[in-house]
């Protein structure tokens, strides 16, 4: 509980503080003045934050709660700890829809192209490219019960990707290949209020799928026998946890690009602080956690005080992969891992 | 003589795969009477059929030809979450890695009475610490469950078959990986239960000396057959013999194990 109290006073404030820390350094007073409606102290102030980096902690906070539900949904989901939506080759699925949509605009009849090309169309787009990898996934997960085997896999689904679209970027104009290269870079800014709107209903719609399947998921943690013998309606369950992921997962990559590791190491941060698998407990911790993250992460990108912006993916992957490389070398010693 | 109830029974019924047109009988002719308040061992050699006639005792797979009843109604008619509250289990397979205590493990048994959330209410928490103190585990509650031994955790996964307040539980080769004093220890605290509770408990196992000396009834599963009946009378049909076909192997009745032939 107090950890709790302590989580939710950091995102308060780490919200507050990414808001003022920028290339223009705004004091803490005139951010809270201008989030209360009183008006900065000088009106450049106020259109930046209003326009610009009140958009991008929305986003970071969104992105951060999203993706690191959806690595707590798969970790349990494939009993496995290095799972998560970047590692599990998710990113790779939305990248793919993206792409097509971006790049191969072009092949398409003029009305369908106007919806694709809108930002509904490369967010459905994205959903759909995840959910089918997840399926995938799943398939070969039914047929492997070896962890590393499913990693690998992932590992295939990116290198499949990432040469589709370089098959793609034969047939696309100059401006296509930039407007997906800039999105493949990842970002938390640049979005617009409707697209932030969009990106708040589809995490809303997937984190309450997600808690309906607490229960589940907590039944899941002995196994897929013990969890039907106990009553669960597996192929339900499982259904809707990866619903729920496909909907995380590729909604914020069509807005955010694909954000590495942040879904797989914020659920190991969650249980390792509060030392528990309840998911009742996990899913506030993750998602708290994981927009806490996200905020460091996008503060640590603009690197305060100076002109320099750093890609998010860049920071996220300085972070995430040496906790994979812990996570392996932890998996030795058959404890928590 | 007391009156006795049977819980689970399944008379003639042919046990096997169905694989599209393709049927795999793996036994015929199978009956098998799970009675109130007793401890009942299924034994056979490796590919027998064991993990099958389990399979298909549990409901989890269909039988080819007849039906299981379970407490005088079809298994199969059973909805997922009522035959969770008649029937647990307990299997041999290595657990994910979690976090999960003791206690924790122990009440994911309650999950069947627990609501949407599974938030535990007064009596799932009372009953969860009575399934503890059945095996003596209590002191462990807050151990992580990878920090006892494979003999606790046997025990620990059975406290949350206890937990599940089923009237039948059966357990999937509970002694494998355990030495000669912890299997004893299991088996007696598998009879004890019986007792007990009166619940009935049916277990394969391997350790035929032992599932003689403590079991009620033993299911002896051969290439030919499948008979149910008292050790004692198992004894007397010289039914042990029958289980293994090689000959380098020969039951001693007066020893109560089998003996290798010299040679």
């Amino acid at each position: 509980m107090i950890l709790f109290g302590v989580l939710t006073a950091a995102l308060v404030l780490l919200f507050v503080l990414n808001l003022s820390l920028g290339s223009v350094n705004i004091p803490f007073n005139d951010v809270v003045n201008t989030l209360s409606g009183k008006g900065a102290g000088k009106a450049t102030w106020e259109f930046i934050i209003l326009n610009y980096r009140l958009p991008k902690a929305i986003t970071a906070v969104l992105a951060g709660m999203g993706l690191s539900l959806s690595g707590l949904l798969m970790q349990t989901l494939f009993r496995n700890p290095l799972a998560g939506p970047y590692v599990l080759g998710l990113s790779s699925g939305a990248s793919l829809g993206v792409a097509f949509v971006i790049l191969g605009a072009g092949f398409l009849p003029i009305i369908v192209k106007d919806f694709f090309l809108s930002s509904y169309g490369t967010v459905a787009a994205s959903m759909l490219g995840s959910f089918l990898v997840l399926l995938a996934v799943l398939a070969v997960a039914a047929r492997l019960r070896d962890t590393m085997a499913i990693l690998i896999v992932g590992l295939m689904f990116g290198s499949f990707t990432s040469a589709i679209v370089g098959v793609l970027t034969y047939f696309s104009t100059a401006q296509q290949l930039q407007k997906f290269t800039f999105w493949a870079m990842g970002s938390l800014g640049s979005l617009s209020w409707e697209n932030i709107a969009i990106l708040a209903v589809a995490c809303t719609i997937g984190i309450l799928l997600a808690a309906t399947c607490i229960k589940p998921l907590n039944a899941l943690l002995l196994g897929e026998r013990y969890a039907k013998s106990m009553g669960i309606n597996f192929g339900r369950a499982r259904f809707i946890i990866i619903l729920a992921t496909s909907i995380l997962a590729g909604s914020v990559t069509a807005f955010a690009g694909p954000v590495a590791f942040i879904g797989l190491a914020v659920p190991h941060m969650a249980k390792l602080a509060f030392r528990t698998s309840n998911h009742i407990v996990l899913f506030w911790a993750t998602l708290l956690s994981g927009a806490i993250v996200l905020l460091v992460c996008d503060i640590v990108t603009q690197l305060p005080g100076s002109d320099l912006t750093l890609p998010i993916n860049a920071v996220t992957s300085i972070v995430g992969a040496p906790v994979v490389i812990w996570l392996l070398l932890r998996k030795r010693n058959k404890s928590y891992s | 003589m007391k009156e006795e109830v049977t819980i689970l029974s399944a008379n003639s019924i042919s046990i096997g795969y169905r694989n599209g047109k393709e049927v795999t009988a793996v036994a015929n002719n199978v009956s098998v009477q799970l009675k109130k308040g007793s401890l009942t061992a299924l034994i056979g050699a490796n590919g027998i059929g064991k993990s099958t006639l389990l399979r298909t005792l549990t409901g989890i797979q269909k039988p080819l030809q007849g039906e299981v009843m379970l407490n005088g109604k079809n298994i199969s008619s059973y909805s997922a979450k009522a035959l969770a509250q008649k029937l647990s289990i307990v299997l041999t397979e290595a657990l994910p890695p979690s976090n999960l205590s003791v206690f924790e493990l122990t009440a994911l048994g309650r999950q069947p009475y627990t609501n949407w959330l599974g938030i535990m209410a007064e009596e799932d928490i009372a009953k969860t610490n009575e399934a503890l103190q059945m095996v003596q585990l209590e002191h462990l509650a807050d151990k992580k469950h990878y920090e006892i031994s494979d003999g606790q955790l046997q025990k620990v996964l059975i406290a949350r078959a206890l937990a599940q307040d089923t009237p039948l539980i059966v357990l999937d080769e509970p002694t494998t990986h355990l030495d000669l004093l912890h299997k004893v220890s299991l088996l007696k605290l598998l009879k004890q239960l019986t007792e007990k509770t009166g619940k009935s408990i049916l277990y394969s196992t391997h350790d035929l000396d032992l599932a003689l000396q403590l079991s009620d009834e033993v299911i002896v599963m051969t290439s030919e057959d499948v008979i149910q009946n008292t050790p004692a009378l198992l004894r007397e049909m010289d039914i042990f013999n029958r289980l293994f076909t090689d000959k380098s192997i020969y039951f001693d009745y007066a020893k109560g194990g089998f003996i290798i032939n010299p040679g």
